[in-house]
């Protein structure tokens, strides 16, 4: 039970982009990637969605095992891929409550009507961790929302949604250090032996609220070094330069 | 699930939604012709002969028939303007008029039971069952069904079919009878001016504001065929009425012409509303002329939504006749392939202080094609007018066309007017975000068309809207992957 990316390569318009990179999640471990802008880490959360932005070129992702790679996006994500946008799209007229409710009900059989009161139950419940105002379930997605509302409501749909593995693409861009610590009790109460994690960031910070089994470093389309959450701390002290000395040789 | 979110309208929607079954391939069957009148083939001063002594009409209205045929031969296709695909409108194959000769039945009971089943396939004795004051209901050209709460009758209310409100209510009907249209208004006002049968004419006494809606449902059952319904509803002083007229057909290989007139007359301080949900078949031309006077203090709201039909042109009008009178148009227009929604709203502002509001939501899907066309007229000579027009498309792929001719003619200083349009796309990012979600393309695309109709839908009643979200539900099925 596990993601695994083997010997991935992706390109946008015949621009290479990930560049054979590997990578093995199990399960009730939560792994982060960071690295410099442009080093590919968003491309990696795309193509494991199945943006059609991309063409793989080469490798391939398992998640227990199944090859995602062959699935549509919407099957990916039934199949339990979620992931957190940096920039969640709008979709204006349609009520928060009514596309999370939709999200749900593409998980049931058909025929299968999800039960309403038991739903705004749980969203309710999830809402209060998350501290979001009830008026929330009301309002067109991610329209006109703040960013820190944009980044709790990802977390809300994460939640509802129960995924086996979680991406969360930068997710503490734009968040003050409240909603931050919001958001990562969310997080936080989402972590399990029964599911994976990867954490996309760019700064050290939000892994002092969601802290990582393991840190990888990212670049140019690879992972270049890993290690224990340490390695983050590091990073936050030196920064990338490390990175650009084998080019400067 | 109220008790916890009272805002959340679509949610309460699916509570009903088992109820009414309605998609659509249902309106897609149709039974053998059972005719004792026909008026053949083709259109000719003994066609309109024909029909006006099948219905046994006063000399007045054979007149009325005769004149308006010549002006419909006198005037030209309006192609300079509008679609070009209205030439493939054989004239002299269609045919005029189709009956089974029998009178309109106030029990379903004694409907003829292909025509029983037709409605009922159709939903529509269930729904005068469940929440309708009274329902017409017409196959081909004459109406088969006719009735209205008893209560209501007693009060004076009356709701009969055209032939009958000319022939039985005379001095009631004739007087507004072709002048809030005047025959010679467009080439198809005096097509059905000449050809006219069925259609729901409607009076509401002084002060009489009716809690329910009435409801016409039009079907069309035979081959090469026009239906040509004549409406004209009268709200006396301060009376309120809703009415509501559904129309399907089966799909045939060849043209259908769906031509009507429809006249409202708000009396001072009355209040009209009246809303379409048009479903017709892919091979149906639906030109339909619809305009509503208000007078003072009254209100005319046209609550309108286009989805089926081959081409449709409308363009409902209010013309505010007197001091504060208010007019509406509402309407959504869904252009799937093949499909051409032609319409708009026309709004003559003739009294001080009156308001007007149009607010007009297209979607065009694949090489559908949708048109808005709006005529807003304020003169010179009144103050205190206003109006305001909102135009918002939708285009779900590149082949799909969307056109704006606003045309806002406003003299005089003393007036506010407000224009606003808007051209938008389902854009990828949107649709990957909800596939990354797991909702499925085509779902993902008949929320976001939703979302985009919404604050409209709401517009209509809870009935109509679940109907109509199924409606686009269906449409985004077939037209995406």
């Amino acid at each position: 039970m596990s993601l695994v990316v083997s010997n991935l390569k992706a390109s946008i318009d015949d621009t290479p982009i990930l560049k054979g990179l590997n990578l093995e999640i199990p399960k009730g471990e939560v792994h982060a990637i960071m690295g410099p802008n442009g080093s590919g880490k968003s491309t990696l959360s795309k193509v494991i969605a199945g943006h059609d932005d991309y063409e793989v070129n080469g490798g391939s992702v398992t998640l227990n095992g199944e090859d995602i790679l062959e699935m549509e996006i919407d099957e990916r994500s039934r199949a339990g891929i979620f992931l957190a946008f940096q920039y969640p799209a709008e979709v204006p007229g349609v009520s928060n409550a009514n596309f999370i409710r939709a999200a749900l009900q593409a998980r049931l059989p058909k025929g299968e009507e999800l039960d309403a009161v038991a739903y705004y139950k749980d969203l309710y419940a999830k809402m209060d961790i998350l501290e979001m105002d009830r008026k929330f379930t009301a309002r067109a997605v991610n329209e006109g929302f703040s960013g820190g509302e944009k980044k709790r409501n990802e977390i809300l749909q994460m939640m509802m949604l129960d995924p086996k593995f979680c991406i969360l693409d930068e997710t503490d861009s734009g968040l003050d250090i409240d909603a931050m610590k919001v958001v990562a009790k969310g997080v936080n109460s989402m972590r399990s032996s029964e599911r994976g994690f990867l954490v996309i960031t760019h700064y050290q910070r939000l892994l002092d609220y969601i802290q990582p089994d393991v840190v990888h470093v990212m670049a140019d389309g690879q992972i270049v070094k890993s290690g224990g959450k340490e390695l983050a701390l590091e990073l936050e002290a030196s920064g990338y330069e490390f990175l650009k000395e084998p080019a400067l040789a | 699930m109220s008790a916890y979110d009272l805002n959340d309208s679509a949610v309460l929607d699916d509570e009903t939604q088992d109820a009414i079954d309605i998609d659509r391939s249902i309106g897609d069957f149709s039974f053998p012709e059972n005719h004792k009148y026909d008026a053949g083939v083709g259109l000719t001063k003994d066609t309109v002969d024909y029909i006006s002594g099948v219905k046994k009409e006063k000399d007045w209205i054979r007149e009325f028939r005769h004149r308006a045929l010549e002006v419909f031969e006198s005037k030209p296709l309006p192609t300079n303007w509008a679609s070009k695909d209205l030439e493939n409108i054989d004239f002299d194959k269609i045919r005029y008029y189709l009956s089974d000769g029998q009178a309109p039945k106030r029990s379903w009971d004694d409907v003829p039971p292909e025509v029983l089943e037709t409605f009922e396939r159709l939903g529509v004795p269930q729904q005068e069952r469940a929440f309708l004051a009274g329902v017409e209901a017409q196959y081909d050209s004459e109406t088969s069904y006719s009735n209205i709460k008893e209560d209501l009758e007693k009060k004076g209310v009356i709701f009969v079919n055209s032939t009958e409100g000319l022939r039985e209510h005379e001095e009631i009907f004739r007087p507004w009878f072709g002048k809030v249209i005047p025959t010679g208004d467009n080439k198809f006002s005096a097509l059905n001016s000449a050809v006219f049968s069925g259609g729901s004419f409607i009076y509401v006494p002084k002060g009489l504001k009716l809690d329910a809606p009435l409801q016409a449902y039009f079907r069309i059952n035979s081959e090469n065929f026009g239906q040509f319904e004549r409406t004209l509803i009268i709200a006396d002083e301060g009376a309120e009425i809703t009415y509501m007229e559904g129309c399907t057909a089966p799909k045939f290989e060849t043209a259908t012409l769906h031509s009507a007139v429809v006249e409202l007359v708000a009396m001072k301080g009355a209040k009209i509303q009246y809303i379409t949900v048009q479903n017709w078949s892919s091979n149906v031309f639906n030109l339909v002329t619809k305009r509503g006077v208000a007078h003072e203090n009254a209100e005319v709201r046209w609550i309108d939504c286009n989805i089926g039909s081959r081409l449709t042109m409308k363009y409902p009008g209010v013309v505010m006749k007197g001091r504060k009178a208010r007019g509406e148009v509402i309407s959504i227009a869904l252009a799937s392939d093949g499909q051409e929604q032609d319409t708009g709203a026309k709004m003559i502002h003739a009294a001080d202080e009156t308001t007007s509001n149009v607010v007009s939501k297209s979607i065009s899907l694949g090489k559908g094609r949708s048109t808005y066309r709006g005529q807003v007229h304020i003169p010179k000579n009144l103050k205190g007018c206003k109006n305001n027009t909102e135009c918002d498309a939708l285009l779900i792929n590149s082949h799909s066309r969307t056109d704006t001719f606003p045309a806002i003619t406003v003299r005089g200083n003393q007036h506010a007017t407000q224009h606003e349009a808007s051209v938008s796309q389902v854009s990828e990012e949107m649709l990957f975000y909800m596939q990354q979600r797991g909702i499925s393309e085509a779902a993902a695309m008949s929320l976001a068309v939703n979302g985009f109709i919404n604050d409209l839908a709401r517009e209509f009643p809870m009935e109509y809207s679940v109907e109509l979200k199924r409606l686009i539900e269906l449409e985004m099925e077939g037209s995406v992957g």
